[in-house]
């Protein structure tokens, strides 16, 4: 267990050393310090943090008003209250006034397991992708986090990144030889040509581990890590269809409106292949933490390479 | 119920909520203890409500704004009769109909909480709606102090007083902590009771944590006509165990077994102490 790893650790860690060197820098909590990791940063630079107290959609908008005074301003609190509370601010003062905005999402997905539908996050990518000019990010591991910070922290624009609570095992390892992001890429984690396996965030890893134990069945997988959700590599996309002639979307979120509605469109539209979306269903989910929620709704390796297999001898039978 | 015999039900929801937190390895231990007197007094003296009969016509209604505090909320409706107590031991397991904050597939549950500050908004709407059928039910709500940061809060307040909602008694769980730390230092709230009183409602301040004055303000009740009430009620966060007793990490800590056996002991203690009064 020692290589896993929190990806809010690994964000934190990552903008403290940057505004170290970047006072401009300034993060804003809403009583969140603790769930986002941030005491250390805190404790360091006191004067580069904001608490706003139980407040997003305040929170959002001090943020948009420290981005118009020059502030580079960093939103960290729970992914499911700044993205539905807060959205009016998101949208309006944020990314429709053209703001410097990085949002961070924590404990997104259903990371917060047994605390239930108001704490779970699944309809963030099917909601902040009708926002134009906002960038959605959906790391996979510590490293990819990492890399989204450094790669995101002198840009100037509205970002938003989702990532989840626990500490989860590696997928950007020196074994894979990845680098682990560049913004608006698909990352090529694995070949193949029996069909693709587009993914992104926390089920990256699960989608490998199913990839692996389709491989002992003879189905070679293509997986692709679409880290970034806007702007969406369509090209990785296409290309995979052509190439592999089907594809197989995972990921943390509903079934509406998400990574397999995106991919979808874009296959739809440029080359027609069968597309099936494995996500959590339109309903309020069974009480249970993430890895007892993913094995539930088969969307643990296990579950994908069982839904991968049935859906291959349906395609193959077309 | 005799004060004497409130105080030992709270004692018994203390244990119980602190047994279900410890086996879950899970649960808000702080916000849950500070909030027992008040959910006590609310279950099993104050409220008309009919536990066979959850949605009784006449109940009065209770919203948990701060949904969080769910443990002590369960204890008490399984203990009062809305469900059988041996389901409380599932609390947040796998499949288990009982999770980390209020859920209204539970008899007894009106709102599903858990997102702050939305329980007060609730609550005037359910207060206007009674009020245009000229029934008497009263809604009762509950929320934390840091909660109070939430505008949607203030929006409410400010509507109940504009409806004359007298219909209406707020209470917030003044404990002083939120998971950060103090509540002052956080986001201040003082002055509090002006605050209220500026946005039109009748406030009392008590000790939230002493049963009789937690019943005798909660019985008094709507304190003025034409006017909500609210009740700040003084407690301690991680009321009943000595070593959580004010300690912001107690928000959402679980005790490990010695503090858990110790913890249960002291409970036992202290219903001895009050069985000799
Ligand atoms: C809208 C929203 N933001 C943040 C949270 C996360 N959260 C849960 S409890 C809590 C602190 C609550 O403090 P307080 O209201 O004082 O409650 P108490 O001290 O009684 O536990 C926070 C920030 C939440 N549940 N809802
Ligand atoms: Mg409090």
């Amino acid at each position: 267990m020692s290589d896993y790893r929190a990806c809010r650790e690994a964000y934190t860690t990552t903008l403290l050393t940057l505004a170290q060197e970047d006072p401009s820098i300034i993060v804003i909590s809403s009583d969140a310090r603790g769930s986002c990791s941030l005491n250390t940063f805190v404790e360091t630079l006191p004067d580069q943090f904001v608490e706003i107290g139980i407040a997003e959609q305040n929170e959002i908008g001090v943020a948009a008003g420290l981005s118009v005074v020059g502030k580079n301003p960093f939103v960290c609190a729970p992914a499911c209250f700044l993205t539905a509370r807060s959205l009016e601010q998101l949208k309006v003062d944020v990314a429709y006034s053209h703001q410097n905005v990085k949002v961070l999402g924590v404990s997104g997905g259903v990371s917060y397991g047994v605390l239930g539908s108001s704490h779970h996050t699944l309809h963030d990518i099917a909601t902040l992708r009708c926002i134009p000019d906002l960038t959605i990010i959906l790391p996979s591991d510590a490293a990819q986090t990492e890399a989204v910070v450094r790669t995101i922290a002198h840009q100037k624009g509205a970002f938003f990144i989702r990532i989840g609570r626990e500490k989860i095992p590696q997928v950007y390892t020196e074994e894979l030889g990845v680098k682990p992001f560049t913004l608006g890429k698909a990352n090529t984690l694995r070949e193949g040509d029996s069909l693709t396996l587009v993914s992104c965030g926390e089920l990256v890893y699960h989608t490998l581990e199913a990839a692996k134990l389709l491989s002992n069945e003879g189905i070679e997988a293509r997986v692709l890590d679409m880290a970034t959700l806007k702007p969406f590599d369509e090209e990785a996309i296409i290309k995979a269809a052509k190439e592999t002639g089907a594809l197989v979307t995972i990921e943390e979120h509903s079934i509406n409106g998400g990574l397999g509605a995106t991919v979808s469109q874009i296959v739809c539209a440029n080359h027609p292949v069968p597309v099936k979306t494995l996500a959590f269903p339109d309903e309020y989910l069974v009480t249970g933490n993430s890895l007892e929620l993913f094995a539930h709704y088969g969307l643990d390796a296990k579950g994908i390479a069982a839904s991968v297999t049935t859906f291959i001898s349906q395609v193959s039978t077309l | 119920m005799t004060i004497q015999a409130l105080k030992q039900q709270a004692l018994e929801v203390r244990k119980t909520l602190l047994s279900m937190i410890y086996q879950a390895k899970t649960g808000h231990t702080g916000g849950a203890l500070s909030s027992t007197d008040l959910i006590t007094a609310l279950y099993f003296e104050v409220m008309h409500i009919d536990p066979s009969n959850p949605k009784w016509e006449g109940r009065d209604y209770f919203i948990l704004s701060k949904g969080h505090s769910v443990e002590g909320y369960l204890s008490a409706l399984a203990k009062r009769g809305f469900f059988d107590e041996s389901l409380l031991s599932t609390f947040c397991q796998y499949k288990s109909p009982l999770i980390g904050h209020p859920n209204n597939k539970i008899p007894g549950i009106e709102m599903n909480t858990g997102a702050l500050g939305h329980g007060l908004s609730i609550s005037v709407g359910m207060a206007i709606g009674l009020k245009k059928d000229k029934k008497p039910n009263r809604v009762f709500t509950l929320m934390g102090d840091g909660e109070l940061a939430e505008g949607s809060v203030w929006e409410a307040a400010m509507a109940a007083s504009h409806y004359k909602l007298d219909n209406l008694i707020a209470i917030v769980d003044r404990n002083h902590l939120q998971i950060s730390g103090s509540t002052e230092d956080v986001m201040g709230l003082e002055p509090l009771r002006e605050r209220w009183e500026s946005f039109g409602w009748q406030v009392e301040e008590i000790d939230g944590n002493s049963m009789l004055e937690v019943v005798n303000a909660l019985k008094a009740a709507p304190f003025k006509e034409h006017k909500p009430s609210l009740i700040i009620a003084n407690t301690t966060k991680g009321k009943g165990v000595k070593e959580m007793e004010d300690i912001p990490s107690w928000h959402h800590g679980v005790p490990n077994q010695h503090l858990y056996e110790q913890a249960m002991l002291d409970f036992e203690s202290m219903e001895k102490e009050l069985q000799n009064v």
